[in-house]
């Protein structure tokens, strides 16, 4: 049984020019301490489907289709999408059981509240320790999350720490409660290389050491090459491969994952030119059922990419992909191992 | 120091950076007295050739925009100069000029901004940003200067049928195509390319890449790129300068640079960049602590707080700039003894590049 079995989640906005469909379809597990990425470029829709997974969504946005079971701590199972939105199981399960890690610490925060106070807040909510004992725990979490002198920090406000520090408070907030999956925002694109590795490093430490499960939605592919168990490719609202990591950077299926691949210099391998993906992704109103990639694809089939959606086919063990090109098991045209 | 002191000579050079310092005075209390500065830009030598991507790296706070805007006279620096040279040859001490002067040699560098979406006017059209730098530099008028706009624009893959449409209609990318041909529409020798692509989705961003290096081969233009990205900084520069608080602390090739680092923070920054391939299995140099206060450096050398290698004498004097081997440049009292590796390049031996 897994931690947490979406299923085809759609999250819709309904805009004055049109209904957005940004999450259009969207199935994704997560397994015990398994960290899985989400990767797509802007407007892909990974965001919305994390909000939509912590019931975050406002209007004019709406989840219309789909359920998040979850499994819980104590061995039960819900469907985190059918409780009310302000139904006190639903607030046991947000930062008790899922928690979020977003991405501008800075925001994030209430500027006007201590490090402390907040942190605390959220474990009072939770559970039911006393104050000293709240106290002693934040102390502890912001000391197991690398900040320096927890007594002093406890009594500061946002502003007077560094983006690494707050990413860090943030995170020990996202811990309080030992949940069993934090979903992460693009946790550390704000963040300077040398900052990055240390967050990276302390979740995967976390991780390991907490059985933690995370699902990490990024757009940087380093990260998720090396932190990574399994990622699921979005494009336009639905996921079009999915795989292991290994299986996805050494032969990515569908043309917009190799593509994508391609694009980002790789370091130690210079070309003289990168490869490009020709055009911009199309505005999500209004669509015709066809394939997303397809006024973007170099492999297009006519009269078949844009008559319909493809279905996600298991293509070998555990590689999903959703593309006409393997319809009949054909093997990919283009050699990767070449390149 | 050596190779800094002969740039007017080298006529390859078109840009030159002397001893450029910014300080920025903290100013606090009820009379606004001068209580400290922060060491923005601390004595920092360059040059750019023609036709060359000299790119800067470090991080945020690292000084690398200030002295990017320094460079196009933005800002004022505090001391030192900039030299560029400019139509007919001859240098022009950038940070003397006034008036005229340093308008007519405005046209020759131009900068390129991070954020496409509040880099332009929302309420100018295209035809009117690209022509305005022509129409502000008095280079043309007109007819002539219409024409000159669309010809950028065609440069930067746009057409006339974009001419006269508002930057809303446009993808971040196209904005960015917008900007690339603002910058351009003057003929420059130089632009400064502030963080250009960071903002773009990675599959822009190799369209945005390549329009750079396409430019730079057909038009001999230099450029100062501006980035954190090390993988890209590694695809498009032919030579990486490095800063730390302020200060540059490595300047080299970039394929020197990046298969035999000398200066124990590039070794860290390389190390610190996740790489897209799994099975590449690296040690991780994880640096303690933050980058230091540019308000309030450490003694000696501003990186030994984090640096693995730190010795005593790394505490108390600060290291000299110096060529370490031929147009390699380094600040560090270790770097002849130090063996540094950067886990970025495979053992294969790269191409040459040789700046067009």
């Amino acid at each position: 049984m897994n931690l947490l079995e979406l299923q085809d989640l759609k999250t819709y906005f309904f805009t004055d020019e049109g209904v957005v469909k940004a999450v259009d379809g969207v199935s994704l597990s997560v397994g015990e301490r398994e960290i899985v990425g989400v990767i797509g470029e802007s407007g892909c829709g990974k965001s919305t489907m994390a909000h939509s997974l912590l019931r975050l969504i406002v209007p004019p946005g709406e989840v219309v289709q789909g359920s998040a079971v979850l499994s819980r701590k104590d061995g039960g199972t819900t469907d985190v999408f059918s409780l009310e939105p302000d139904s006190a199981e639903l607030r046991s399960i947000r930062g008790n059981e899922i928690s979020m890690i977003f991405q501008e610490p800075m925001t994030s925060f209430s500027p006007v509240h201590t490090i402390g106070f907040q942190i605390s807040e959220m474990i009072g909510l939770h559970t039911d320790l006393k104050p000293a004992e709240i106290r002693d725990r934040v102390l502890e979490l912001l000391a197991r999350v690398g900040i320096s002198s927890p007594e002093q920090r406890y009594d500061e406000y946002p502003h007077q720490l560094s983006g690494g520090m707050r990413q860090r408070a943030m995170i020990a907030m996202a811990l309080g409660c030992k949940p069993r999956i934090v979903v992460a925002d693009e946790p550390t694109t704000a963040l300077d290389v040398t900052i990055q590795a240390q967050i990276l490093e302390l979740l995967k430490d976390l991780q390991e050491q907490e059985e933690l499960s995370a699902i990490y939605i990024t757009h940087n592919l380093g990260v998720v090459a090396e932190y990574v168990d399994r990622v699921y490719v979005m494009y336009l609202g639905r996921v079009v491969e999915s795989a292991s990591t290994e299986q996805l950077f050494e032969k990515p299926l569908h043309p917009y994952t190799q593509k994508l691949l391609r694009s980002v210099p790789r370091p130690g391998k210079r070309v003289d030119r990168l490869d490009v993906i020709e055009g911009s992704v199309p505005t999500p109103i209004g669509l015709p059922p066809q394939c997303g990639f397809v006024s973007r694809c170099p492999s297009a089939l006519e009269g078949i990419c844009d008559g319909a959606v493809p279905a996600l086919t298991e293509v070998e063990e555990g590689h999903f992909v959703r593309c006409f090109l393997y319809d009949e098991q054909q093997e990919p045209k283009d050699d990767w191992a070449d390149v | 120091m050596t190779g800094q002191m002969s740039d007017e000579t080298d006529d390859r050079r078109v840009l030159a950076v002397d001893e450029l310092t910014k300080f920025f005075p903290i100013r606090k209390g009820l009379w606004r007295r001068h209580s400290a500065v922060v060491r923005a830009v601390d004595r920092v030598n360059l040059h750019v050739d023609k036709g060359e991507t000299l790119a800067l790296v470090g991080e945020s706070g690292s000084g690398k925009t200030t002295l990017g805007r320094m460079i196009v006279r933005a800002i004022e620096p505090t001391s030192g100069r900039v030299k560029l040279r400019g139509d007919d040859e001859d240098w022009l001490d950038l940070t003397a000029a006034e008036g005229d002067q340093l308008r007519a040699a405005r046209r020759n560098f131009h900068m390129i901004f991070q954020d496409p979406y509040s880099s332009l006017d929302p309420r100018m059209t295209v035809q009117d940003i690209v022509l305005e730098p022509l129409i502000h530099n008095h280079l043309a008028r007109g007819a002539v200067a219409r024409k000159r706009v669309l010809e950028t624009l065609e440069l930067v893959g746009l057409s006339s049928q974009h001419l006269h449409r508002y930057p809303h209609a446009f993808s971040g990318g196209q904005r960015q195509r917008i900007g690339i041909a603002r910058s351009l529409v003057c003929d420059p020798k130089l632009i400064v390319c502030d963080e250009a692509v960071s903002a773009l989705d990675v599959s822009i961003q190799a369209q945005i890449l390549n329009l750079l290096k396409d430019l730079q081969a057909r038009l001999g233009i230099s450029y100062l790129f501006i980035a954190h990205d090390l993988a890209v900084v590694e695809h498009i520069a032919h030579r990486v300068a490095v800063m730390y608080v302020g200060q540059l602390v490595e300047q080299a090739p970039t394929d020197e640079l990046f298969s035999r680092p000398r200066h124990p923070y590039t070794e860290a920054l390389l190390s610190a960049a996740p790489i897209p391939e799994p099975n590449r299995h690296r040690e991780r140099i994880v640096l303690r602590g933050e980058v230091a206060s540019p308000s309030a450096p450490p003694s000696g050398c501003y990186f030994h707080p984090r640096c693995p290698y730190a010795i005593d004498r790394c505490r108390v004097e600060a290291p000299v700039w110096r060529e370490i081997s031929p147009a390699h440049h380094v600040a560090c009292h270790r770097a002849d003894e130090l063996t540094l590796t950067s886990g970025w390049t495979d053992p294969e031996p790269h191409a040459t590049k040789v700046p067009v």
